[in-house]
């Protein structure tokens, strides 16, 4: 049997409670700070405005595309290579009027006339009120996702555990998108989705360790309230780090398999997966310490649970 | 008590098979093809086509390799992409403008595999290249429109009832008409309301005269808007079949939105030209009264109004319409006879020929406009004499200034005007060289991902990493064959949401897994641990689903587009994981574990 972490003892996760508070809270605030002053780098789908990709069958030639861009009269383009050197992306902002869906076949029109070996790879244009529409709806569905799980703890659970547990994985959200807005990457609606799963995945970590939190309340009926929750977190490490781990396998893969498309997504995921592991130990179970959980919440009403896992 | 009764595993075999067919058309990959559909959709497609279609590809010997009949089209395949641009030709040339030959793509698999409704997944247009329209219609000059209707209307109901009025005006969506007394006023608004039940009329004394307000009920505003949208999309359905698309779709979204989505098209400038314009045609008589220089000026006469023409001078028209682009049935490229001249045949319905047979016998010698409005602009495009009588409904419109636009105008003549204008709100362009680098790229980071995990898995759990990889193979055989099955759009997020459940479902194996080495490290028998492993990990791996469920539910509820293909695999992808990581991974531990009752160690 080959075991990468053979935790035999409890490790007193609560005893840290200072240093890992004092650590959630000095990164959250860095990413408050990141979001107030540089502000995510929304993408054309929340935006508006139009995103063009092109692919010359030689090195790309940016000046000489400018050059040619600039004769279409069009207002604030900008040009930069996208992946190789061959590769080109040309954005521009939303303009009013009925002519704005028309921007692209003047800029392909131009490009073209320069230079006769490029090829239209992507286009990408959003009205301004669609943009507005995008990111409402994302913005909704952040909510429901939020509301929906925390009615789902309090369930299963209690309101002290969905408080805690949303709370945590929010932590999680709030830097995720910190770090998007310190490096300025672009935040597009698979970047969204991707968020909104990692959501629901780093709460179902907290779950696991509600669950042996519980199952241990019953138990260990000797013990105190922080040990209860180390010996918890310290039974489901071991699962937590391997399943984490090969979650983050398919991620990597897609960060360097799966192209430009999904390369700010999976690395949203990546940041989620690693602070998911982070927070649901971490930061949950403080939280739920800090709510004043107490045994009564669990033994009095003799409910019938199946036991919990790992 | 790790042995299954012998339907469990009768079942799961069932649904392996099951899986394993609908995953197959997947692999066989796609052949070229040529697609034949009728312009209108009331056509009958049937064996007699099918027959036509054959022999005309025998006639030209074009080798196919199959012709079938496919709900309202006909599909041809063929060895190349070569041949397949041959016989498109062959076909369109053979069959003429009443039928569109498109290039397509269809599924290489065997007949029996599509006969047991076996389809490759449906990819979304970032997979498999295309264009992505959202239109959005202009419903306040829809209602505008309406009201210029009644502006006409009111004319002409005033006249038969021989009321006096004055000048007919309006602002936005009210319609005023003017009168001297309070008398006309009344037998006016008693007149019209009787016949227009639909608007509200407020009668108003002005200082000037009297004055009646016709304004449309909030009712009737509401179907003017239904109005508008469904002729759009009836319009931009015949005119996405003059373009000759295979497999369009165009949709309703919302009160006033239309999607369009066009896979495979290439001049994605010319489909966005010929979906946004919102060109009609009327004919009007020319005011011949008027005075030339005042004309020029761009001052128009009482009872008409002033139009650019083609070669840059003013032309005056009367206000009365004499025939709207409604009144044409068909309309054809071609060439005038005498002058060579690029031109437009127009065909005109039984009440549309009679109306013209009688304006142009009482009007020889005078002229007649053809106007083309696009985008609310009139241009006279033609205003020639008339030298006769012109009865049977067939008229000629020359003026184009090459063959190519009038074989534009005669395409937009053809599928009808739009009810109102449309604006494209949104659009998505994928290259179809960049969308097979999106499959191939989805493709690689799930195969090289599912390698390393399962690599891992093995090192680490020994034969049970064994099944536990087996699982989330099969795992994704469920999810591919679901896909396939329900016919869910397949986009890139959705491709990154199969990995993403694939790391996500071996969850549920550790869980199993970990349970296990707990059970026997507490000094279980290796039978009772894989029993309580697997029948105690059932509640948390139901509990750690649910939450990332709740979140796919609403991304698929919220989401558009690319994003709804992400929910819908991930939600899918949860479903299937929790069946092949608990039973079916359950099934191969019983039938390796399961007979041995001196079972003495376990390999995990």
């Amino acid at each position: 049997m080959i075991e990468f972490f053979p935790f035999r003892k409890t490790i007193p996760f609560m005893s840290w409670g200072k240093a890992t508070t004092a650590i959630s809270l000095l990164t959250f605030l860095f990413s408050v700070w990141a979001l107030w002053d540089r502000g995510l780098n929304l993408g054309v789908d929340f935006t508006g405005g139009t995103v063009i990709e092109v692919a010359y069958d030689h090195p790309a030639d940016l000046v000489a595309v400018r050059g040619a861009l600039e004769k279409t009269g069009l207002p604030e383009i900008t040009v930069q290579n996208f992946g190789t050197s061959r590769d080109v992306l040309i954005r521009l902002p939303v303009r009013g009027g009925g002519s704005a869906a028309e921007t692209s076949n003047q800029v392909m029109a131009a490009l073209t006339a320069a230079d006769a070996g490029v090829e239209l790879r992507r286009v990408d244009f959003v009205g301004p009120q669609v943009g507005k529409e995008l990111y409402d709806s994302g913005a909704l569905a952040l909510l429901v996702v939020v509301i929906g799980i925390m009615i789902y703890l309090a369930i299963r659970f209690e309101w002290r555990f969905a408080v805690a547990g949303m709370l945590a994985n929010l932590h999680d959200i709030i830097i995720i998108l910190g770090v998007f807005a310190f490096f300025q990457w672009e935040f597009t609606l698979t970047v969204l989705a991707g968020v909104l799963a990692i959501l629901g995945y780093s709460v179902n970590e907290s779950v696991v360790i509600f669950d042996r939190i519980r199952e241990n309340i019953r138990k260990l009926r000797g013990e105190t309230i922080p040990h209860i929750i180390d010996d918890a977190i310290t039974r489901t490490m071991s699962r937590t780090i391997i399943t984490h781990g090969s979650t983050q396998i398919m991620v990597l893969s897609m960060l360097f398999f799966g192209g430009e498309a999904l390369h700010n997504f999976a690395l949203a995921l990546t940041i989620g997966i690693l602070f998911g592991i982070y927070s649901s130990t971490l930061v949950a179970s403080p939280l739920l310490l800090m709510f004043g959980v107490k045994r009564e919440h669990f033994i009095k009403p003799v409910e019938k649970k199946e036991e919990a896992v790992v | 008590m790790n042995r299954f009764p012998l339907w469990k595993y009768l079942l799961i075999g069932f649904t392996l098979v099951v899986a394993f067919l609908y995953t197959l058309p997947n692999f066989f990959g796609e052949v070229p093809a040529v697609q034949v559909s009728p312009v209108r959709t009331s056509e009958k497609v049937d064996t007699a086509l099918l027959g036509e279609v054959e022999s005309l590809l025998r006639a030209s010997g074009v080798p196919y390799s199959g012709v079938e009949l496919a709900g309202s089209s006909i599909k041809a395949r063929f060895a190349s992409t070569d041949v397949q641009i041959r016989a498109k030709d062959v076909l369109q040339n053979g069959l003429g403008p009443r039928y569109t030959v498109a290039l397509n793509l269809v599924s290489a698999s065997p007949a029996w595999l599509g006969a047991i409704n076996a389809l490759p997944m449906y990819l979304g247009l970032d997979l498999r290249g295309g264009v992505h329209f959202l239109l959005e219609v202009d419903m306040k000059a829809a209602l505008e429109k309406a009201a210029i209707r009644y502006q006409n209307d009111f004319r002409t109901e005033l006249r038969s009832a021989k009321i006096r009025y004055g000048r007919i005006t309006r602002e936005g969506n009210a319609v005023t008409v003017h009168f001297a007394t309070r008398d006309q006023r009344d037998a006016a608004a008693n007149k019209l309301a009787t016949t227009f039940a639909d608007l509200a009329f407020t009668p108003e004394d002005q200082a000037e005269g009297f004055t009646l307000t016709a304004r449309m009920q909030p009712e009737a505003e509401k179907q003017v808007q239904e109005f508008a949208l469904q002729q759009n999309i009836t319009t931009l359905r015949n005119r996405v079949n003059e373009l000759g698309v295979a497999e369009p779709v165009i949709q309703q979204q919302g009160a006033s939105r239309v999607v369009v989505q066009l896979p495979g098209v290439q001049d994605t400038a010319k489909a966005k030209d010929i979906l946004g314009r919102t060109a009609t045609l009327e004919i009007r008589l020319v005011d011949e009264m008027a005075d030339p220089t005042l004309v020029a000026q761009g001052q128009a006469p009482f009872g008409a109004e002033i139009v650019p023409s083609r070669d840059g001078s003013n032309i005056a028209v009367k206000k009365d319409v004499v025939l709207t682009g409604d009144s044409i049935t068909d309309a054809a490229p071609g060439f005038d006879s005498q002058s060579g001249q690029a031109a437009v045949h127009v065909s005109l319905d039984g009440k549309g020929a009679r109306i013209f047979k009688d304006v142009t016998r009482e009007n020889v010698n005078k002229r007649m406009a053809i106007l083309l409005i696009e985008k609310g602009i009139a241009e006279a495009i033609t205003a020639p004499v008339i030298r006769e009588e012109i009865g049977g409904g067939r008229v000629q419109i020359t003026g184009m200034e090459t063959a190519q636009e009038a074989s534009d105008v005669a395409l937009l003549l053809r599928a009808g005007a739009l009810a109102a204008p449309m604006q494209i709100v949104e659009e998505r362009t994928v290259g179809p060289s960049m969308g097979a680098e999106n499959i191939a790229k989805g493709f690689n980071a799930n195969i090289w991902g599912f390698t390393a995990v399962v690599i891992f898995m093995i090192f680490y759990y020994r034969v049970f990493g064994i099944f536990s990889s087996l699982a989330l193979a099969i795992n994704g055989f469920f999810l591919i064959a679901l896909l396939s099955m329900l016919q869910a759009t397949l986009t890139l997020p959705g491709m990154a949401a199969i990995a993403l459940t694939l790391g996500m479902a071996i969850d549920a194996n550790v869980l199993i897994n970990e349970r296990i080495r707990e059970e026997l490290r507490n000094g279980s028998t290796p039978q009772a641990a894989i029993s309580a492993g697997y029948e105690r990990a059932w509640g948390t791996i139901l509990d750690a689903n649910v939450t990332t469920l709740i979140a796919g539910v609403s991304l698929f509820w919220l989401g558009s587009g690319p994003v709804r293909g992400f929910a819908v695999v991930l939600c899918l992808g949860i479903l299937t994981s929790m069946f092949s990581a608990v039973t079916v991974s359950r099934a191969m531990a019983n039938l390796t574990y399961g007979r041995q009752a001196r079972l003495a160690k376990l390999s995990i």
